[in-house]
């Protein structure tokens, strides 16, 4: 395999590469901000005192967790269209990578409000501090430590979940290894292509991630 | 449907609509142990990876928390390869690219492969976590004691580590269930092939994956409930030592 390998080929389609990392990266870059807006709301919704909100936030965010993410988009690409709201592909995508990754979020988000014992609040507002005073100084500084490295992993994990995408005909990088499979009859070629790029975003997330990792610990330590 | 639903107003559609959803389901129902089938695919290979990849992830958690540095490293580097790639793309490369170096495989094997793969990486991880989170002193007595590698680990170590092994393990579980629906993509006819499958007929796709959600649901949701279970009754045994 490997003296056959065509790396003039690879040369050739790298424009179309280029393209698709591209697109990977804003389908799951829009992915991501839907999902941590998604994620605030549902976590806020599930730790609510109203057991209804609670209730209907908790049946999203387990259905989401116990069904696998390609079934979810298929039940939207398939199911949207017959339920008469026309939706493109790409945004069809982008929906079910928010409400997936959403519900992981919320469920993060939880763990870390959670996470801050109540004395604290209570000893907050013993000290007389406003709501916001409250937020701002003593339980979101803890809480970031506590949900920011989970949230990075879910970035990667949305990230690569972006692949599916391409079962919907969606232009990506996993597309881009399927064009030149069925163009060039190329697989090692485009596969391992597209393998190496989701490397490449993957190393980058991985140490950014380790970055602010360190960052937190130092802060805690200081 | 695309266009006959732009090309009506919503209101107008919806009495024909209704009638269509009840013969729609019928039909469905009539494909159910299509769908039956569909489960037993996807249990038999998440059953399938699930030993291989529990029995290889966990030697190569041992590995990774023994003291062979150049293993280690192998070890990690390919983890990482794993990880760092999504499923869709392994599974293409072991089904398209190995019969190019000789290996031809069919779907389900290939998927097989794949997953037991992916699972193996993970649980590697786990297992090589909770290993490492026990005290060096317990290693440390256990050769005072005159127990051998093997008994260390057998007798010490990993009676220790399961209990923060065994939550993330059941977790990852889950996770392998939920994963083996991208096998579908080259054919292997599971729940998630069934229910494409299913579609092009019955051109209902709330119903159909509603369906294949449901199937899923049945499978994973008691499992998760089994993590967050275990995980608390394993802590309360933490905290009462």
């Amino acid at each position: 395999m490997l003296e056959t390998f065509n790396f003039r080929v690879i040369l050739e389609y790298l424009p179309l590469y280029w393209k698709c990392l591209l697109a990977t990266l804003w389908l799951s870059g829009a992915g991501l901000l839907g999902a941590l807006v998604v994620g605030v709301v549902a976590c806020a919704m599930r730790i609510s005192r109203s057991k209804l909100v609670s209730k209907g936030a908790g049946i999203y965010i387990e259905s989401i967790r116990s069904t696998p993410l390609l079934a979810q988009l298929y039940f939207f690409y398939f199911g949207l269209p017959s339920l008469g709201i026309p939706m493109s592909e790409e945004a069809t995508g982008v929906l079910a990578l928010t409400l997936n990754s959403g519900a992981y979020m919320a469920e993060i988000l939880r763990a870390g409000v959670q996470s801050i014992s109540y004395g604290q609040i209570e000893a907050a507002m013993s000290s007389g501090l406003s709501y916001l005073q409250r937020m701002r100084h003593i339980v979101l500084p803890q809480a970031v430590g506590v949900t920011l490295p989970p949230l990075l992993g879910q970035a990667i994990v949305l990230f690569k979940d972006s692949a599916l995408l391409s079962l919907i005909s969606i232009m990506e990088l996993t597309r881009a290894g399927q064009i030149m499979t069925s163009e060039r009859f190329m697989p090692a070629e485009g596969f391992l292509t597209t393998a190496v790029f989701y490397l490449l975003i993957y190393y980058v997330l991985k140490g950014i991630s380790g970055w602010t990792q360190k960052r937190l610990i130092f802060r805690e330590a200081r | 449907m695309d266009s006959e639903a732009s090309d009506f107003p919503r209101g107008a559609l919806r009495p024909r609509r209704k009638n269509m959803l009840s013969i729609h389901f019928t039909q469905l129902m009539q494909t159910l142990p299509f769908f039956l089938k569909g489960l037993w695919g996807t249990i038999a290979i998440s059953g399938l990876s699930l030993l291989a990849g529990t029995l290889v992830g966990l030697i190569m958690g041992i590995i990774r928390a023994s003291r062979y540095k150049i293993l280690r490293m192998v070890i990690g580097a390919w983890v990482d390869l794993i990880r760092g790639t999504p499923f869709l793309v392994q599974i293409f490369i072991v089904f398209f690219i190995l019969p190019e170096v000789g290996i031809q495989l069919e779907a389900f094997p290939a998927a097989v492969i794949a997953l037991s793969n992916l699972s193996a990486c993970f649980i590697c991880e786990i297992i090589a976590g909770g290993i490492l989170a026990i005290p060096s002193g317990q290693r440390e007595a256990a050769t005072a004691s005159g127990l051998s590698s093997y008994q260390q680990l057998r007798y010490v170590i990993l009676p220790q580590a399961l209990r923060l092994i065994l939550p993330p393990l059941v977790g990852q579980y889950v996770l392998l269930i939920k994963d083996s629906s991208v096998v579908s993509a080259i054919g292997v006819l599971d729940v998630t092939r069934v229910g494409w499958l299913t579609v092009q007929r019955v051109p209902e796709g709330l119903l159909v994956f509603g369906l294949v959600g449901v199937l899923y649901f049945v499978i994973c949701y008691p499992l998760i409930q089994l993590s967050n279970s275990l995980e608390k009754r394993l802590t309360v045994v933490t905290t009462r030592l």
